[in-house]
């Protein structure tokens, strides 16, 4: 195994965006000392010859959450897939530059992606429970990492922190297919946390569910956002607002001569900043609802 | 309620909304060609299936069925009728089959879904269709030329057992498997009734299938006679070749459907493509595979041309137990009574067998694919 145990290394430089059309004037060091997750230097991410992001370079601090905005076809679901190599499900998808994660490069030729997706969980977009009972779901990872023994207070743990075990307690061997949308998703949630990783990706996790479960789901973020770190892309700038920490706005850089998309990552900052003074003038035009 | 106070200045009438009489008399000619269309079908079905239990009754009231069980071999010109014969050199020929296109097929319909890039795909496919469409006839002689000296002729006694322990093994496994779900459900009372039921009947016939086709094994291979000739194995075999494009295709149609949302949940939790396919794509679409296995296996029944020509046996057979001897199944007596300049002309009943057999055929084929298409809409239903 390639990747190391140690603690998350401190750093001592400004989290910074960059990327050539992002200049970014006067950005203010959002912190000079953290914990970093993830450091993320010039990624690019290419389908086939088509480049769907590119030079995306910024810091993930750890045990806060991130939130990943901006206009459709930006790339911000693309790049949260970079961090645990979903992208490699991707026939033709390519990535360069480099990611670490605690310090380790995510993308050397050594590591074995299925040993980072057990550290890097991930809950995607539309609920996706297996087809099987509430217990063989969230017992799933721990089973496919080999784990026989515990099972029982793995699941209960887990639904416990996803904030299911009071309604679905008396009902483990039921099919997860029987639960509400908005249950289904804190499920997933529960499933992800179950293989006990320390990185949560949410890709909009919440743009199924209606308001009530959305709002269950922000709790549920704000409750585990001490045992992990969480990164979210999500098209809502309220849902951003309310529980992120720090915010990334990405956007499409629009090449017309040759009809392209790409995108590009504008600034990252305090989520406060980017929503009451944001340093590059796209993201204050997306945010007030100018543009997007 | 109208106000008639309203005026409309671009007052519409009904004629200007009525549809031409021309295209009115043409739309009504164009329904009923397309009703006579469906009927006909319908009709020649009808008139098939009438004929046939027409001359199979006279069959069932004519013969003497003491004539039909014992005879130990299937002389329709002699008015020897022994059904275990040629049902039993069926079965034989099937599981042979079935053992054959199973595994490969199954093997290739996971591959193609859930390995091979887009490019191997895109030549995979077409080349498993190119081999569902070799007419039977010419696998038929394939078989009987080739697979008959050079496959089962090589197989000694040796060689039998340890492919029957190999198969036996592997069929034990794979129940073993099935089974404790299936125990799983019910010691957690998690199943509904009718399912417990079916659970139980399923793990009884998974015993009951081992058990006898391992006292069938041991039976062959206590009186193993070796054939390099036609004989139920290498038209086994030949059916089996002809039935892997139709195992791999429905089974990979049905784990397509299963949505790549799963396989994505199954990759982030840190699951191995082997572990996804295995977990959660081949349960997701059990059904479908099982309607797969369904349809082989009437198709593999009803297969006529390549038991015909390499099943070792001209139009009359003793009865055979052992795949490597010659030996005819129900279709195989059907063609081979009703080929040839004179018809067919023997004792009394000899016409209506035909018909009979046919009849056998067409029950079971149908209640199979009754079955199949049960599981097949089953799949339907879960995405």
């Amino acid at each position: 195994m390639s990747m190391t145990d140690e603690a998350p290394r401190l750093i001592e430089r400004p989290v910074a965006a960059s990327g050539e059309a992002t200049p970014a004037p006067g950005m203010a060091p959002l912190a000079t000392e953290r914990d970093v997750v993830f450091q993320s230097q010039d990624v690019s991410v290419y389908y086939g010859s088509f480049r769907a992001v590119r030079d995306v370079t910024f810091d993930v601090p750890k045990n806060e959450i991130m939130a990943l905005i901006g206009p459709s076809g930006c790339g911000k679901s693309t790049v949260l897939r970079c961090y645990n190599r979903m992208n490699d499900l991707i026939e033709n998808a390519r990535v360069t530059g480099s990611i670490t994660y605690r310090g380790t490069d995510l993308y050397d030729e050594r590591v074995d992606p299925v040993e980072v997706r057990r550290r890097i969980g991930m809950v995607f977009q539309k609920p996706n429970p297996f087809p099987k009972s509430i217990y063989d779901n969230v017992a799933y990872g721990p089973r496919v990492a080999g784990q026989k023994k515990g099972l029982d207070d793995i699941v209960e743990n887990s639904l416990r922190k996803a904030a299911l075990w009071e309604e679905v307690n008396d009902r483990l061997n039921d099919s997860a297919l029987g639960l509400s949308g908005g249950q289904q998703q804190r499920l997933c949630i529960a499933r992800a946390i179950a293989v006990g990783p320390d990185v949560l990706l949410m890709d909009e996790p919440c743009s199924a569910l209606d308001p009530i479960a959305t709002a269950r789901i922000e709790d549920l973020m704000q409750e585990i956002k001490q045992d992990y770190t969480i990164m979210i892309v999500t098209h809502n700038m309220q849902q951003a607002a309310r529980v992120s920490d720090t915010t990334a706005f990405f956007t499409a850089d629009v090449r017309s001569e040759n009809d392209t998309r790409t995108g590009i990552l504008v600034e990252v900052d305090t989520t406060q900043k980017i929503f009451s003074n944001p340093s590059d003038e796209r993201t204050e035009n997306y945010v007030t609802g100018r543009f997007g | 309620m109208t106000d008639t106070s309203v005026v409309h200045p671009d007052q519409l009438t009904v004629d200007q909304l009525q549809i031409a009489p021309s295209r009115r008399y043409r739309e009504v000619i164009i329904r009923y060609t397309l009703v006579v269309a469906a009927l006909v079908s319908v009709l020649v079905s009808t008139l098939i299936v009438w004929s046939l239990l027409r001359e199979a009754w006279t069959f069932i009231t004519g013969v003497v069925w003491a004539d039909t069980w014992g005879q130990r071999g299937w002389f329709p010109r002699r008015g020897l009728y022994d059904i275990p014969t040629i049902v039993v050199a069926s079965l034989i020929v099937t599981g042979i089959a079935m053992v054959v296109a199973g595994p490969l097929g199954l093997g290739a319909a996971v591959y193609l879904s859930e390995y091979a890039n887009r490019r191997v795909r895109s030549w995979l496919k077409p080349a498993l269709e190119i081999l569902a469409g070799i007419p039977s006839v010419v696998l038929g002689f394939f078989a009987l030329t080739w697979i008959a000296p050079n496959i089962v002729g090589h197989i000694g006694r040796t060689t039998f057992l340890v492919l029957g322990a190999v198969i036996l093994l592997g069929y034990a496994a794979i129940s073993a498997g099935l089974a404790r779900t299936k125990i799983k459900q019910y010691r957690e009372g998690t199943a509904d009734p009718s399912a417990r039921i079916g659970a139980v009947a399923s793990i009884a016939m998974l015993v009951v299938v081992f058990v006898l086709a391992g006292a069938w094994t041991l039976n062959v291979w206590l009186e193993f006679v070796p054939n390099n000739a036609g004989s139920l194995a290498a038209a086994g075999i030949g059916v089996g070749i002809l039935t892997i494009p139709l195992v791999a295709s429905i089974s990979e149609d049905a784990m397509a459907a299963v949505p790549d949302s799963l396989r994505e949940a199954s990759a982030g939790l840190g699951a191995r493509k082997m572990t996804t396919a295995s977990s959660v794509v081949l349960p997701a679409a059990i059904s479908g595979i099982v309607a797969a296995f369904i349809v082989a296996v009437s198709r593999a029944i009803g297969e006529t041309m390549v038991v015909f020509m390499a099943g070792g046996a001209a139009d009359a057979a003793r009865f055979a137990d052992s795949p490597m001897e010659g030996g005819l199944t129900m279709t195989a007596a059907m063609a081979s009574l009703a080929s040839g300049t004179d018809s067919v002309v023997g004792e009394g009943l000899t016409f209506q067998s035909l018909y009979f057999v046919g009849l056998l055929l067409f029950l079971i084929t149908l209640s199979l694919n009754i079955i199949a298409s049960r599981f097949v809409s089953k799949v339907r239903e879960a995405y």
